[in-house]
């Protein structure tokens, strides 16, 4: 077929150029057929992960006394959580700032949670209706005072290192000491809702048949510890580009590249705030990017690389051995 | 005269949609380069993501760790996010390497990223909509990152609901908006001419 002079539409384009038949609608068919192929054959192949998510039962199972350091850390006010800051609570421990810029603080509490309570008490207490010996030991705990009830979990952990975990019971050097208070009993209910697999789902408590959809609170009881180990188990840390990787051997959201990048270089890798200070720069440098058509310098580096020559070469071939001018 | 918002529309429709445009059967010679392919491969990819969604959405999030048939549409739609990413960025150096925002394509660019980003968004909501230890530990991990910058307690990676909706629904449909724009774009302004061989010139902006 002849080809005739034509030109982007609508463009204002000063030049005209060359036309030949084209069919879109085949080129998107043909297009679809072949990652449809694609697709197919890799899914055959290669399939995909499934590592189901860790679950307290299973953490009870392999190694109880993880879940007895958790519990006694959200008695004892030590967590990650408890301190947390906003969203969770007005604590401070994981606010970040860049100097007067702190969208955290700015943003307050709205997603309330007191891990002690939530994470550990609540779940006992649910507990306590199908055992009446669960609630004589949270009546006790109610009883301590503030500072008692930190002074029980305080005795229990120093003693720890000398403990273990037998049939689900908490074993302890001096059983029954009064400075333990009714914690060691806690954790041994604590230990049976785990191993039973009903703690998740006591944590969220769904009334009625409907399900939970937000497991926030379930979700956060197992976030630092126990799901770190079973993270180092899969090399998933962030120290190892975690957040764009799948378990196994498999691609994950590698496209996050540019954001990943920033965890790995100082200041980023060591400053308090790093999370603010990585989406602050992707944000900005992805503005930037964004805005290219308008910023002089950075537009102009396509022409500076010249790789464009090689994308239409056939174009610039042509136009030569017609003896046009190289446009 | 009243103006007629009716008539306003579809003057603005016939002005600025021809099907000449949408649809054409002749097209520059120079787009005859491989790297013209990435755009519309991008475009196929999210076919086959929005087919195998659709499959997953309809048995539900728990339906492929039960069943192989179910996993296999899982495994589908895992690399057609990959070829998806694989294309798009592609697509996205290519248009870059062209400077393809000359002649008025400064929204096609600027439409192009913002796909890019909502897509990214896509892709961490299904994650977490993945409802296994990827599921866990992205959201966990994932939730320092939102709260630090005052979202997450409004897009709160560890609320399952909330996740699963954005991805099968409002983000899904965030981009078909998006990408109808985007090639409304593409082909209102026609693909971008080469720049000269020089570099030098107005057009090169």
């Amino acid at each position: 077929m002849s080809a005739t002079k034509g030109g982007p539409k609508g463009s204002g384009a000063k030049k005209t150029y060359e036309e030949m038949p084209y069919d879109l609608v085949k080129e998107g068919t043909l297009a679809v057929l072949a990652v449809g192929a694609l697709v197919l054959v890799l899914s055959g192949v290669l399939s995909t992960p499934d590592v189901p998510a860790l679950t307290a039962q299973q953490v009870v199972q392999q190694d109880p006394m993880l879940l007895v350091t958790t519990e006694l850390n959200h008695l004892g006010l030590q967590d990650a959580i408890a301190n947390y800051g906003p969203p969770y609570n007005h604590g401070t421990g994981a606010v970040q700032s860049l100097g007067p810029f702190a969208p955290q603080q700015w943003a307050g509490v709205q997603v309330p949670v007191n891990a002690r309570k939530d994470d550990v008490l609540i779940p006992l207490h649910r507990m306590a209706v199908m055992d009446p010996a669960v609630k004589r030991t949270l009546a006790a705990w109610d009883h301590g005072s503030s500072a008692q009830q930190l002074a029980w979990v305080a005795n229990v952990q120093k003693v720890l290192p000398q403990s273990s975990v037998r049939h689900d019971r908490l074993v302890l050097p001096n059983p029954g000491a009064v400075q333990y208070g009714p914690v060691p009993q806690m954790v041994n209910d604590y230990l049976r809702i785990a191993r039973s697999g009903l703690l998740e789902a006591a944590i969220d408590g769904a009334v009625g048949p409907v399900p939970v959809l937000n497991r926030t609170k379930a979700l956060l009881l197992l976030e630092n510890t126990a799901d770190t180990a079973y993270a180092t188990k899969l090399n998933m840390l962030g120290d190892e580009w975690g957040v764009m990787k799948e378990t196994g051997n498999y691609p994950g959201a590698v496209w996050l590249w540019y954001y990943t990048l920033l965890y790995q270089i100082p200041p980023y890798n060591t400053s308090d705030s790093a999370d603010l200070l990585a989406v602050l720069t992707v944000t900005i440098v992805t503005f930037i990017l964004m805005m290219t058509p308008f910023i002089p310098g950075l537009r102009s580096i396509p022409r500076w690389l010249k790789i464009y020559r090689l994308i239409w070469r056939d174009h610039y071939r042509e136009t030569r051995e017609r003896g046009g001018t190289q446009s | 005269m009243k103006t007629n918002w009716t008539r306003a529309l579809r003057t603005s429709i016939e002005r600025n949609i021809t099907m000449d445009n949408l649809l054409p059967d002749r097209l520059p010679k120079y787009v005859h380069s491989y790297v013209y392919l990435f755009g519309v491969l991008t475009l196929a990819s999210f076919v086959w993501l929005i087919v195998t969604g659709t499959v997953l959405a309809f048995f539900g999030p728990e339906w492929w760790h039960v069943s192989p048939v179910g996993h296999f549409f899982n495994s589908m739609h895992f690399w057609s996010v990959q070829a998806f990413f694989f294309f798009m960025v592609l697509h996205l150096w290519a248009q870059f390497l062209m400077a393809a925002w000359r002649g008025g394509r400064h929204f096609t660019w600027i439409s192009g990223w913002l796909l890019f980003l909502i897509s990214i968004v896509g892709g961490l909501t299904g994650y977490l909509s993945q409802t296994n230890f990827d599921a866990q530990w992205v959201g966990v991990q994932g939730k320092d990152a939102m709260n630090s910058v005052g979202v997450g307690g409004f897009f709160n990676l560890l609320n399952f609901g909330q996740m699963y909706g954005l991805h099968i629904f409002i983000i899904p449909f965030a981009l078909m908006a998006l990408i109808s724009g985007h090639l409304f774009l593409v082909r209102k302004h026609g693909v971008v001419e080469p720049l000269p061989w020089d570099g030098k010139g107005d057009d090169a902006r």
